[in-house]
């Protein structure tokens, strides 16, 4: 088992090398000095950009200018925003924990959703609540994030007035109020990203588990006097989540999409927000760095998903 | 031994298709005495396993419903009992072993923690007395070193062992009647007779009974004690394997035989393999008569006309054909 | 047979029966589509979306750009079926226009998303050992690479060179169509892959390759014309995934030129005025919705009508 998480380590971190090389290409592809805002900016002395150019080597040859960026970027050293005056590390630093936890949040609600009525759904397939199930999924990662967040505000922060659509880190209150204030402004974005995630998760949870309900192995549990309800939870489960799980894993890009998107409507201080305005400002530096942290967590989200993959499925040790 | 220990009668099992009401078992009849070999031949698609699984309700009830028909264990019927009673029966008193070792067993579970599954749930035992028992188990169906594979996993084990172990599995409640539904079929030559020492060993260890179904005649013969053959969803002879190899009355059973290879004169007569023409017909509305009437050499006008009984033409030995 | 009890009826009725229906694999196909409802009332809308924006400006023609103060977000009216924006511009003509840009995109980022899947999937599912290796390197490289952040990088950084060489909205077009599709093939090109791994050792290409025929030609007269059931499948996903990528996009402000109506773009307008005018946001909302929603039902009744081992 050590050898097989060992094994996935290794192979994470050309991935880490490949998108940082991904990155640092597009960005030396670029026609266009992306420094050519720091020219016009006046907050900006000339030294400052000069010496901007030479650590960035904008005039050395590219495979220096690609190591010198890496180097760089792992020691922590992710440069120096136009916008905002602090180091990028800082903003970033600073705007991380709300994007992971509305993402957290809304994955375990897609998750608390989606596998109870997945399963349920497969156990009897086209029965009325697996075709209304179905319909409801459909529609629901049909909508656009960003439909379904307008909607949302539309109904709740505007006609009924009940929850705040603009989000605020700094709440001035404590304790219980303080926690009941996040939990009402985060409640809508959370749902948002939670139940589109949560409308295609049903329909792979449902397809995975009636996959393994056609098994011999589950006639095999039912012929040894086992309860209907047992035979699903014990064995069909357990199975079936090994899809799941690869699944989630790959859907990760796309939910940091979604969170980026969310982030927008509902003016949430995470680093997706953080991407826009750097992009509408031109600020490369943060740019770039929250483009190679969001890769970063992509990553090492693939690898927590092998890591659950092994620790399900018994074969894959042993490979 | 005057009762006997699972009685079908009448048996039928329909399945709702897109084009109409399958008739998998449309009528069978069938006995099996306390420790009794009966095996069951036939065709792909003649509705052995069927039945089989009928007699344990394992089949899917949409699409399927037993249309008609009693399965008695020990003069209590099977077919009306609702799903808990019938919990009680599998794999405790009828137990079954699939075709495919390779898919039976579930692979994210250790064999020994499938075993003690049976055995926590009709016995009661505590986990390491489950585990106890299913080492017990494991060394009795001859898998070395049993202790130590009891925490392997399914993949760890060839496919005969892995049927070594479906069959441990399905005798760890020491059931009254083990059906055994092609059970060497997908494993090669040498470990089928393994498989069927082994079967022949437990059967006089445990007492029990044996329902074998198979295609392959060969198995049969060395086997079973009675012969029950099934064409088409119906039972069309049934004889001890003696007689029905020395006085096989049906055309199809004559068929079947005739068609077993020879080992002894092939090497000196050059004949080719007999077979049977035509194929097996749609048991989607079948017509009635008999249903071997397209491909009999025998054929007549009042074999299409009437489906034949099952008749007893001689001791124990029953025919559904005019001919007999 | 252990397991679930096949419900097939026997192999002479099968055979019985198609010969009795004249049935070849594409009307077999079209038989189980047919079946999904859901799927049929979508074409059936899909189609009339396409109608409407493809001749709908040919039959509407207020135009999309001219401004009237005096009716600036105004609710539907016969005049303005869809109501105005901001501007006082005529909801209705501009959704008919965008939804051109709209469609159009998510057609096009598909074609080129399958054209590179299928390339790359069928290159690496012909050869072995290295080259396939490192082709799968790249694929899972691309997918593990964090689509909506390298798609804003991208746009920002490409967009006005693009602008300067193809004017405004054909370099938007094209720039928005290549980084999407960029973002799509890797799918596809593993879905072609397994599938080549699987059918080449069939024997029908062994039969192929026993009678002369060369590599090429076993590839694309025998392999590909199999592997095409899950492709299609793929493909319209797809379209809905790039209509939503690039509705995305212009609502983060970063597709198309502020000028160009498309779906996204309006959305992006409309949220300000969500107090005011809904009407605004909720028209072209439902379109996107709509349209995505009809084109993932026709993929599922593809699905449904071209995976040969679902039991219907």
């Amino acid at each position: 088992m050590s050898q097989y998480i060992l094994r996935r380590l290794l192979i994470a971190l050309p991935s880490v090398l490949g998108i940082s090389i991904v990155l640092f290409t597009v960005l030396a592809l670029a026609p266009g000095d992306p420094f050519g805002e720091l020219a016009t900016n006046p907050n900006v002395p000339p030294e400052v950009r000069l010496a901007l150019r030479a650590k960035f080597g904008m005039d050395d040859p590219v495979l220096l200018r690609y190591f010198h960026w890496l180097m760089a970027m792992l020691h922590g050293d992710w440069g120096f925003s136009f916008v905002s005056r602090v180091d990028a590390d800082q903003l970033i630093l600073q705007r991380l924990p709300t994007t992971l936890i509305i993402i957290g949040s809304s994955q375990l609600l897609a998750l608390l959703v989606a596998l109870p009525v997945g399963i349920y759904s497969a156990t009897r397939p086209y029965s009325l609540f697996d075709q209304v199930a179905s319909t409801l999924a459909f529609i629901g990662f049909s909508l656009p994030t960003f439909f379904t967040g307008i909607l949302l505000i539309l109904v709740f922060s505007i006609t009924l007035d009940w929850l705040p659509f603009v989000y605020r880190a700094d709440i001035d209150a404590t304790g219980w109020r303080f926690i009941w204030e996040h939990v009402k402004q985060s409640i809508m974005p959370v749902t948002v990203l939670g139940l589109f995630q949560g409308a295609s998760w049903t329909r792979y949870v449902r397809s995975a588990a009636l996959d393994v309900i056609r098994l011999d192995y589950v006639t095999t549990a039912r012929a040894k006097g086992l309860a209907e309800r047992t035979v699903v939870l014990k064995h069909v489960v357990r199975n079936a989540l090994i899809p799941v799980v690869t699944l989630v894993a790959l859907q990760m890009p796309i939910v940091f999409g979604g969170a980026i998107v969310t982030e927008q409507i509902f003016r949430i201080p995470g680093i997706g927000s953080l991407l826009i305005s750097a992009i509408l400002a031109n600020d490369t530096p943060v740019i770039m760095a929250v483009t190679f942290v969001f890769a970063c967590l992509v990553i090492l989200f693939n690898l927590i998903a092998d890591l659950l993959y092994g620790w399900l499925d018994p074969r894959i040790a042993y490979r | 031994m005057s009762s006997p220990l699972l009685e079908i009668r009448g048996l039928k099992t329909h399945f709702a298709t897109d084009d109409g009401w399958l008739h998998a078992v449309d009528g069978v009849d069938l006995t099996i005495g306390h420790g009794e070999t009966v095996a069951v031949v036939g065709e792909s698609g003649c509705g052995k396993t069927v039945t089989a699984m009928t007699v344990l309700k394992l089949i899917a009830m949409p699409p399927g419903r037993i249309v008609a028909g009693q399965v008695l264990y020990r003069g209590r019927d099977l077919v009306p009992l609702s799903s808990n009673e019938m919990r009680q029966i599998r794999a405790k008193e009828i137990a079954i072993v699939f075709q495919e070792p390779m898919t039976s067993l579930n692979p994210v579970y250790t064999v020994g923690d499938q075993i003690a599954e049976v055995v926590r749930l009709h016995e009661g035992l505590s986990r390491k007395a489950a585990i106890e028992r299913a080492i017990e188990m494991l060394k009795l169906v001859h898998i070395p070193t049993a202790d130590q594979r009891v925490h392997d996993y399914p993949h760890q084990f060839s496919g005969g062992m892995r049927q070594r172990v479906m069959i441990a599995m399905a005798l760890s409640c020491q059931p009254k009647l083990l059906i055994a539904d092609e059970p060497t079929t997908a494993l090669d030559v040498t470990i089928q007779a393994q498989i069927l020492e082994l079967l022949a060993e437990l059967k006089a260890k445990f007492g029990m009974a044996l329902m074998l179904i198979t295609h392959a005649m060969g198995v049969v013969a060395e086997t079973a004690q009675r012969v029950v053959v099934m064409y088409a969803g119906k039972v069309i002879e049934e004889a001890p394997v003696g007689e029905l190899f020395a006085h096989p009355r049906h055309p199809y059973t004559q068929g079947l035989i005739r068609s077993i290879p020879r080992i002894d004169t092939a090497a000196t007569h050059k004949t080719r393999l007999e077979t049977i023409a035509g194929v097996v017909p749609k048991l989607i509305a079948p017509p009635e008569g008999c249903r071997f009437a397209p491909r009999c050499k025998f054929a007549q006008e009042r074999c299409v006309s009437a489906t034949p009984p099952l008749r007893e033409v001689a001791p124990g030995h029953k025919v559904a054909c005019v001919l007999s | 047979m252990a397991g679930s009890i096949p419900v097939s009826p026997t192999v002479d009725g099968a055979a019985t029966l198609a010969r009795n229906r004249g049935v070849t694999p594409w009307s077999e196909a079209w038989r189980r589509f047919r079946r999904h409802r859901l799927a049929l009332i979508s074409v059936v809308t899909l189609a009339a979306m396409v109608l409407l924006v493809g001749f709908g400006p040919w039959i509407w023609k207020v135009p999309i750009n001219e401004i009237d103060f005096t009716a600036r977000l105004a609710a539907p009216m016969l005049a303005h079926p869809f109501g105005t924006d901001d501007l006082g511009q005529d909801l209705f003509a501009r959704m008919l226009y965008g939804g051109r840009i709209s469609l159009s995109v998510g057609l096009a980022a598909m074609l080129m998303s399958l054209t590179v899947g299928v390339i790359i999937g069928a290159v690496a599912g012909i050869s072995r050992g290295s080259i396939d290796a490192g082709l799968m390197w790249v694929t899972d490289l691309f997918l593990s690479l964090p689509q909506l952040p390298l798609l804003l990088v991208l746009i920002y950084l490409f967009r006005d060179s693009l602008k300067a060489v193809f004017g405004p909205e054909v370099g938007v077009f094209l720039l928005i169509v290549v980084v999407i599709g960029m973002f799509r093939w890797m799918p596809v090109a593993r879905l072609v892959r397994a599938q080549f791994f699987s059918l080449r050792e069939k024997e029908f290409v062994e039969a192929a390759r026993a009678l002369g025929a060369s590599l090429p030609r076993q590839v694309v007269r025998h392999i590909l014309p199999n592997s095409l059931g899950p492709v299609i499948v793929a493909g319209t996903i797809d379209v809905a995934a790039a209509i939503i990528a690039e509705s995305t996009l212009s609502f983060l402000g970063l597709g198309f030129p502020p000028d160009i109506p498309t779906w996204g773009r309006l959305l992006f307008d409309a949220k300000d005025y969500l107090d005011i005018a809904p009407h605004y946001a909720l028209f072209p909302g439902a379109a996107i919705f709509l349209a995505v929603l009809a084109i993932n039902f026709i993929g599922d009744g593809l699905r449904d009508a071209l995976d040969p081992r679902k039991v219907m």
